[in-house]
């Protein structure tokens, strides 16, 4: 059993980063092309390491299960990136972000590690004007911000309410330009199956090619998972359909501990869920509430009116709404952060004063900021959102306030990672949203993409080499190695497996089932009761799973159920060690908040005494228990104190 | 309300395409277009026949990645959304609703209404990038860019790359892609030291067999 | 230069240039042709000037070239384009993205070629070639020249002949329809506010063309 080093360099916190770049070993240009460098996803993350690491001249094949790179979901993030530039003289710094941060994480976060990411983050912002990402910027021609929750400070960079797609479009320019020189082999609709381990370090990965279902095997020196979060273990999320967590879910089993699963984001501003058949959770980005006020009926009669649509919210009286986050948090107001914006609206609505049919929503209204600023205004910050709110809903949202509910958004759990980045399977890196590091418990908005980016741009090009300047004696291997052919032989046997179930269920009306579990008791509140109870229900859906299971067509070729298939198998699993990982941890802390720990005025209570740790589970085998490993955390630079948003 | 479908089905590339007509019911006009075909897919699988292939990741109008030529338009009856935008409140009980891939040289089809779009990545490769590495790079408000001219660059920039300005234009060109792409490098001082709009358009024809006219 | 004919941007201004040159020769056409409302000394004398000033002859091979161009490379391109869509939608509705007129260039750039010859056949090989035996003679002031204008009268006094002249004119008018703008486009000329303002007229160019053109055999054809 490896004990857990984290290899967070000594030193000062503000000189750690610094000195580790001076001490580190490095890889000089003309070993570079002889190491070969496996990317696995296309995001913020896996798009900008490709791209680095191609320009720095490794040999890198990078992997995306979607028809193109540039269709990673990084792409769909809105509201914008954070980076300590102190534009607007508002008293920011890296030391400020850094400590919001921490704190937005409820102090569940590794100090050096987001020290690092705050570091980094004005070389970002840099990186995507000098590509050409058009950015927002005011009438003198330099650079505009806006706020987001969990800060004092404006230090969110953006362009409209398409970030997330800019900076993407950025890497993947980059990615291209790196294709046409080819430093980088791209390859689309090609899934990665499992990871392959050659005396005890990650050699290679065997893929599934989506369009023809044919199995191959891929070397490389070193293998980089750059593949998302794990939010549809939810079915219902912000994610993408495709979004899954296979490939981290292979590197754990495989040796990669995977820390903190049952720290999830769950975001408040989402359009409500409306009937069975919905597929999927829309994002109404954060960078609404910065003129959105959100209310629920302060009387419950008004409520039960508007839930039978006997009343309209606009015709509702000032006097008679309750704009509860102005009132429970007067410091933040409607800025709070994420996982104190969700719980306030689940508590109101679970208290009887939601709208909606289902009594699950409540309203973001802009009628004072239009009132202030004028419709144009208003229309020049948010446009393309409230027209893609009406497109949904029907509704205008100009005229009427929209309805929003919280729902699954982001996964700061992940594979556990060292300082750098790297899982514990030697050669095996984990980059973005797929690792555990930087957000803690709970993600303060902006700064996935910022993390993303970071990493693939800033730090994994340093710390990739550290590791590999000892490796450039190691040859390329032959994918026929019995390492490779014993990988490939258990893909297809998992295959095989999965097609002759030929039970009577399709594989959504599972997933569905899991999400509903899932959400209902590994959600937004969680207790010992509910969690227990889940635990014996995913216990009895695997079983349905794998006895009941439908899937037609054939495996040489394309065949969308059973690509479903095998990532819900693999949901199945992580589902169950969230719900051990919530049960283990008797404290409420950001997006983990147990009902048996709270304030008596309902806000998470942490146990720092005996969680200030991350939770990394090491698998142990099938039907065997995740065995616990704690990486204790100190915080040596920030005072820990209960989180406090009301003053 | 109840509808009658005529969707492509086409095994793989090579293969003889055709149209089937499925019925669907009790779709809700709240449901997406995507959400009613998942159901018909839901019905297929049910009934242990092949569900119908078709692209979708984001389901939120962003990744580009969703197609379909429905009743003669691309993206369907609405305006300025994709597919998996679509609610089916744009429709009506009874409806037939025919249901088509992208249809053009640059894009053969995978299977049933997927498509290969690879020439657009091939496209930007071969030119639709500045040419700058990681790191080094000046601070970002050392150059000053009018609001006027950023704001029009984010307009170029907001192309999503899905393939439906080819899927319509009547000669199947990807004039607009690749002019997104110009227009917003174009606007930018950073963009203006290269002019690689040549070679993206030589690299246009050659994938799209299009001659980009009319 | 081998770029300019070989990549579709070149090709593209092939056809502009050319369309923007026989754009510009038929206005002068119509504006002689519409002399003929004025009289027959007012439009034999057009003519003379036209048959006899060496501009014109020098002009005469430009134009011809003008139209071979403009017809080649309308038939390249439109194979090219027809290959680049090997399968056709089952349905098209196209009302909304773009007109009628842009999307049956070519059929009705066809229409017009046909008509064209046997306005050629009509007029112009009597007149410059004399087929058809030699025109009578005029003299106005001293000069003597051909006297055109019994054979344009002559020609539209037949209703059908009437007829199919104002169905040319008004496939010119639609092929018009779409020229002018868009061959300003391919020359780079095209924002959000020009655009607008070079469709409307061009709209107005094609009905400019279409009811002058008309005009004459219906004059005619009443009178």
């Amino acid at each position: 059993m490896a004990i857990l080093n984290s290899k967070v360099p000594g030193g000062k916190l503000f000189d750690k980063w610094t000195e580790y770049k001076n001490h580190q070993n490095l890889v000089n240009p003309a070993n570079k092309r002889k190491l070969d460098i496996i990317i696995v996803g296309t995001g913020l993350a896996g798009a900008s390491a490709a791209a680095s690491l191609g320009e720095l001249g490794f040999k890198v094949k990078n992997f995306c299960y979607q028809d193109s790179a540039r269709r990673a979901h990084s792409i769909a993030a809105q509201g914008g990136i954070n980076a300590a530039k102190n534009y607007p003289n508002d008293g920011d710094s890296v030391y400020r972000l850094f400590y919001d941060t921490v704190k937005g994480g409820d102090y569940r976060a590794r100090e050096s590690n987001v020290y690092r990411l705050a570091e980094v983050s004005n070389s970002i912002i840099d990186q995507g004007v000098a590509q050409g990402i058009p950015f927002a910027r005011d009438y003198g021609g330099l650079l505009d911000n806006r706020s987001f929750g969990g800060a004092l400070v404006s230090r969110t960079f953006y362009a409209r309410g398409q970030t997330g797609q800019q900076l993407l479009l950025g890497a993947y320019s980059a990615l291209s330009r790196q294709i046409n020189k080819k430093t980088v082999d791209m390859y689309n609709r090609t899934e990665l199956m499992d990871i392959v381990i050659v005396d005890g370090r990650a050699r290679g990965i065997v893929v599934r090619n989506l369009v023809t279902g044919k199995i191959e095997s891929h070397f490389g020196h070193a293998v980089v998972l750059a593949t998302g979060g794990y939010g549809n273990v939810f079915f219902l999320s912000t994610n993408a359909m495709g979004s899954n967590v296979s490939a981290a879910w292979k590197a754990h089993k495989k040796g990669s501990y995977f820390a903190n699963p049952c720290f999830v984001q769950i975001h408040p501003t989402c359009i409500p869920v409306h009937g069975d058949f919905q597929s999927k959770l829309t994002l109404m980005s954060e960078s609404l509430r910065n003129d959105g006020r959100i209310w629920v009926p302060k009387k419950k009669s008004d409520a039960e009116k508007i839930r039978k649509g006997q009343l309209k919210p606009e015709s509702l009286k000032e006097e008679d709404r309750d704009y509860y986050l102005e009132r429970r948090y007067p410091a933040f107001g409607n800025l709070v952060p994420r996982d104190v914006a969700s719980r306030a609206a689940k508590e109101r609505c679970d208290a009887g004063f939601g709208i909606e049919k289902t009594g699950k929503g409540v309203y973001l209204d802009f009628k004072s900021a239009i009132e202030r600023l004028g419709k144009n205004t208003i229309e020049q910050r948010y446009g393309n959102l409230f027209q893609m709110y009406g497109k949904i809903t029907d509704d205008n949202p100009y005229e009427t306030p929209m309805k929003i509910y919280p729902a699954i958004h982001y996964s700061m759990g992940g594979v556990w990672v060292d300082y750098e980045l790297m899982s514990t399977v030697k050669g095996l890196f984990v980059v973005g949203e797929a690792n555990f590091s930087d957000h803690g418990a709970n993600r303060l908005g902006a700064s996935a993409l910022m993390q993303g980016l970071a990493d693939g741009y800033f730090v994994l090009p340093y710390t990739i080499q550290n590791y590999l300047a000892d490796q450039i004696g190691v040859a390329r291997m032959d994918t026929n190695l019995p390492e490779f052919k014993k990988a490939e032989k258990d893909v297809k046997l998992l295959l095989d497996k999965l097609m002759s179930i030929k039970g009577k269920r399709s594989v959504d009306s599972i997933h569905k089932e899991l999400g509903i579990t899932m959400w209902d008791n590994v959600g937004m509140a969680r207790n010992k009761k509910g969690l227990e109870l889940a635990l014996e229900k995913i216990k009895s859906l695997k079983k349905e799973f794998w006895t009941n299971l439908r899937i037609p067509g054939e495996i040489n070729s394309l065949n969308t159920e059973l690509e479903k298939a095998y990532r819900l198998a693999d949901f199945l699993e992580l589902g169950e060690l969230m719900a051990k990982d919530a049960l283990h941890r008797d404290e409420s802390s950001g997006g983990h908040f147990r009902e048996e720990y709270q304030t008596d005025e309902g806000e998470a209570k942490r146990d720092d005494k005996n969680f200030t740790y991350a939770a990394a589970w090491e698998y142990a085998g099938e039907n065997k228990e995740h065995i616990l490993h704690k990486d204790v955390l100190s915080y040596e630079n920030i005072e820990v104190k209960q989180r406090n948003y009301k003053k | 309300m109840n509808l009658t479908l005529k969707i492509w089905r086409q095994e793989n590339e090579k293969a003889q395409g055709k149209f089937v007509t499925y019925e669907v019911k009790d779709i809700s006009p709240d449901s997406s277009f995507l959400e009613m075909l998942d159901i018909l897919n839901e019905q297929l699988v049910n009934k242990i026949q092949l569900p119908i292939a078709f692209d979708h990741d984001c389901r939120e109008g962003i990744c580009g990645m969703c197609s379909l030529y429905i009743n003669g338009r691309a993206h369907g009856p609405d305006e300025g959304i994709t597919t998996c935008q679509l609610h089916m409140r744009k429709f009506s009980d009874g409806d037939i609703i025919t249901i088509e891939p992208w249809r053009s040289r640059g894009f053969p089809i995978i299977k049933d209404l997927m498509v290969n779009r690879d020439a657009f990545d091939n496209i930007m490769q071969s030119g639709g990038y500045i040419s700058v590495n990681t790191g080094g790079i000046p601070d970002a408000n050392s150059i000053p860019i009018s609001k006027e001219n950023s704001d029009l660059s984010m307009d170029a920039a907001a192309c999503i790359g899905c393939g439906a300005c080819v899927a319509t234009c009547k000669n199947s060109s990807a004039m607009l892609f690749v002019s997104a792409k110009v227009s917003q490098f174009a606007l930018l001082p950073q963009g203006r030291t290269e002019a690689k709009i040549i070679s993206n358009i030589a690299r246009m024809n050659r994938e799209f067999l299009c001659a980009n006219f009319s | 230069m081998k770029k300019l004919f070989s990549s579709s941007v070149g090709q593209k201004l092939i056809m502009s240039l050319s369309g923007l040159f026989l754009i510009t020769f038929i206005l002068v056409h119509l504006l002689l042709n519409l002399l003929l409302l004025v009289g027959p000394e007012a439009y034999n004398k057009a003519v003379h000037f036209m048959a006899t000033n060496p501009l014109m002859h020098l002009m005469e091979p430009v134009l011809a070239a003008g139209f071979i161009f403009h017809i080649i490379y309308a038939t390249i391109l439109t194979l090219q384009n027809q290959k680049a869509r090997p399968e056709a939608y089952a349905v098209v509705d196209q009302s909304e993205s773009s007109s009628w007129a842009s999307r049956n260039m070519y059929v009705l750039g066809g229409l017009v070629f046909i008509f064209i010859a046997l306005h050629l056949v009509n007029f112009f090989f009597k007149m410059k070639f004399g087929v058809g035996g030699d025109l009578p003679k005029v003299v106005y002031e001293g000069i003597k020249m051909d006297d055109a204008y019994p054979l344009v009268s002559g020609l539209f006094k037949v209703w059908w002949y009437a007829v199919i002249y104002v169905i040319g004119a008004v496939l010119l008018a639609l092929h018009l329809r779409h020229s002018l703008w868009s061959a300003l486009q391919t020359l780079g000329m095209n924002n959000s506010n020009l655009r607008p303002i070079l469709e409307n007229i061009s709209i107005l160019y094609a009905v400019i063309i279409g009811l002058g053109f008309s005009i004459i055999p219906i004059y005619f054809l009443i009178s």
